[in-house]
């Protein structure tokens, strides 16, 4: 067996103020989704918008460029994830320095949750 | 009495906005629940402080009433704890009760939030305006020289990332505090320049923004006394603000720092300025801004241009280039060369620094270039150089200087 990564692109002028109808066959889809595939998923999640983003790209050994957004890409290509629980963005942040990102960066991205 | 209460409340409104929102923050657990208890708390004072009389400590007074609305709101909306936990406490601190009650301040928190690296740039200095200030979305656009609308998406925008991605409201640990600080000092230092030397306009200097940095760097100074770039950054606003009356003539033309009439600089602001680089130049290597406070010490004790000890200068300004290196810093570092070594010395530090591409649409490194040409005699060139520097400056003040120059030099060139 091996193991796949789905990443799940939308438009967020789109997703950000979904109608009732548009949330409710999403939510709806995903059930679906988890019914039909449970023993095959290992986990997911959905990511709040990329305004709530920030992007670290190291300058030099340990030093970093922190930047409101998401990651801007101009020939990097998603590489690899972790998903980390921190009390905060600047746990958040410090947690992702440790992490190697030779000829590219990182993005921290909190992960939405729903009540 | 009336306008008595007024004035209480502007200047309460002034000296305590970021202290009474800052405390209110914290109980609240939302930036925008708190700015809207800390509003009514205000509108309330005008109501009461007629009939109750101007209480002894008006901060006191607005962040119990601003707190204490801000926790009837949470206790209504149960459902609010849930949504927007982050901001707050765990535990919600008792109010203080009476007159000398002791409230914690929390404005380092506030601006430290502001001031966050995961923040736009322009986004931390319209937060920081509107939030630590207190100046009202318009005002802040006017400020910044952007649209209502735009300004209010920016702030609007800003909040939601502070709350969606979790952004402390806390002091930064120590290990942080050097990167952490330099932030918020850049953005009260952007806050200065912005009203230094307006961007466009017809008035060189914006007196209220120049203010509103002079309160940010003051209210550090109080907070983080022992922070030596917290020292440099005010020195350099006092010591650039003591100059404000001599920058431009009766008729509103620019004047260079050779004609200003020193006698009107003000005295009590260099005098302030000039202690306070002395303490701030005390780390190894020294701050940015206390280099720069430096410089500008020079000027103010130097009893005249002529007078002027441009070495000592040039030799700060390579200690600046150090410390903090950047195309405007070596772009002053050539102007100061010139004035000590001789214009043709000037112009050929200039020449080498001309094909930097951030330079290259900045209207002050054709003037200086300018300037160099007409003080050597080549007028035609010279003329050439205020024209291009025309072309880049967009500040009516600076553009009437640069034609008057540009006027000069072309009829002096056409007579040699």
């Amino acid at each position: 067996m091996s193991e796949y990564l789905i990443l799940i692109y939308g438009d967020e002028s789109k997703l950000s103020n979904p109608s009732p109808e548009l949330m409710g066959k999403m939510m709806k889809g995903h059930e679906d989704f988890a019914k039909n595939h449970g023993a095959s998923l290992r986990g997911g999640n959905a990511l709040q918008p990329t305004g709530t983003a920030t992007s670290l790209r190291e300058t030099a050994p340990g030093e970093f460029v922190v930047t409101d957004g998401a990651f801007a890409e101009t020939k990097e290509a998603l590489a690899g994830y972790y998903l980390i629980e921190a009390a905060n963005l600047d746990e958040a942040i410090a947690i992702a320095k440790g992490i190697p990102s030779p000829n590219g960066g990182l993005e921290v991205r909190p992960i939405r949750v729903f009540d | 009495m009336t306008i008595d209460v007024e004035t209480a409340v502007a200047d309460a409104h002034r000296r305590e906005w970021a202290f009474v929102l800052a405390a209110t923050v914290r109980v609240a657990g939302d930036i925008d629940l708190a700015e809207e208890c800390v509003q009514d708390a205000y509108a309330r004072a005008l109501a009461k402080w007629p009939m109750d009389g101007i209480p002894v400590n008006t901060g006191a007074w607005l962040t119990t009433v601003a707190r204490r609305r801000a926790l009837d709101v949470r206790r209504r909306d149960v459902r609010f704890d849930r949504l927007m936990p982050m901001l707050a406490e765990p535990d919600v601190p008792a109010l203080p009760e009476g007159r000398n009650a002791t409230i914690p301040d929390d404005r380092l928190r506030l601006i430290f939030t502001c001031c966050h690296p995961a923040l736009s740039d322009e986004a931390q200095i319209a937060l920081t305006l509107r939030l630590v200030c207190g100046l009202t979305t318009n005002e802040v656009s006017r400020a910044l020289l952007v649209s209502e609308s735009t300004m209010a998406a920016r702030i609007t925008r800003a909040k939601k990332k502070i709350a969606g991605a979790h952004i402390p409201y806390i002091v930064p640990s120590s290990e942080q505090l050097p990167e952490r600080i330099d932030a918020v000092l850049s953005v009260v230092h952007l806050v200065f320049t912005a009203g230094h030397t307006a961007v466009s306009g017809n008035q060189l200097v914006r007196r209220d923004l120049v203010e509103r940095a002079l309160d940010l760097a003051r209210m550090l100074r109080a907070l983080l006394p022992e922070n030596r770039g917290v020292a440099g950054l005010l020195a350099l606003i006092l010591l650039s603000d003591s100059r404000r009356d001599t920058r431009v003539d009766a008729n509103g033309r620019l004047l260079l720092l050779s004609e200003q009439d020193r006698v009107k600089w003000d005295r009590a602001e260099i005098v302030e300025g000039v202690a306070l680089v002395r303490e701030a130049l005390g780390s190894r290597p020294p701050e940015r801004f206390a280099v720069m406070a430096a410089i500008a010490a020079v000027h103010a004790e130097a009893p005249s241009w002529d007078a002027t000890d441009w070495d000592e200068i040039v030799g700060l300004y390579d200690l600046l280039t150090v410390v903090w290196p950047s195309p405007i810093v070596a772009l002053n570092r050539a102007v100061a060369v010139g004035f000590a070594r001789g214009p043709q010395a000037g112009l050929d530090a200039i020449d080498e620094l001309s094909t930097d591409p951030t330079l290259a649409s900045y209207s002050y490194l054709s003037s200086s270039r300018a300037e160099f040409l007409r003080r050597l005699g080549r007028y035609a060139e010279s003329a050439l150089a205020f024209e291009e520097a025309l072309a880049f400056c967009e500040n009516t003040v600076e553009r009437d200087f640069l034609m008057a120059r540009l006027l000069e030099t072309a009829t002096l060139s056409e007579g040699s």
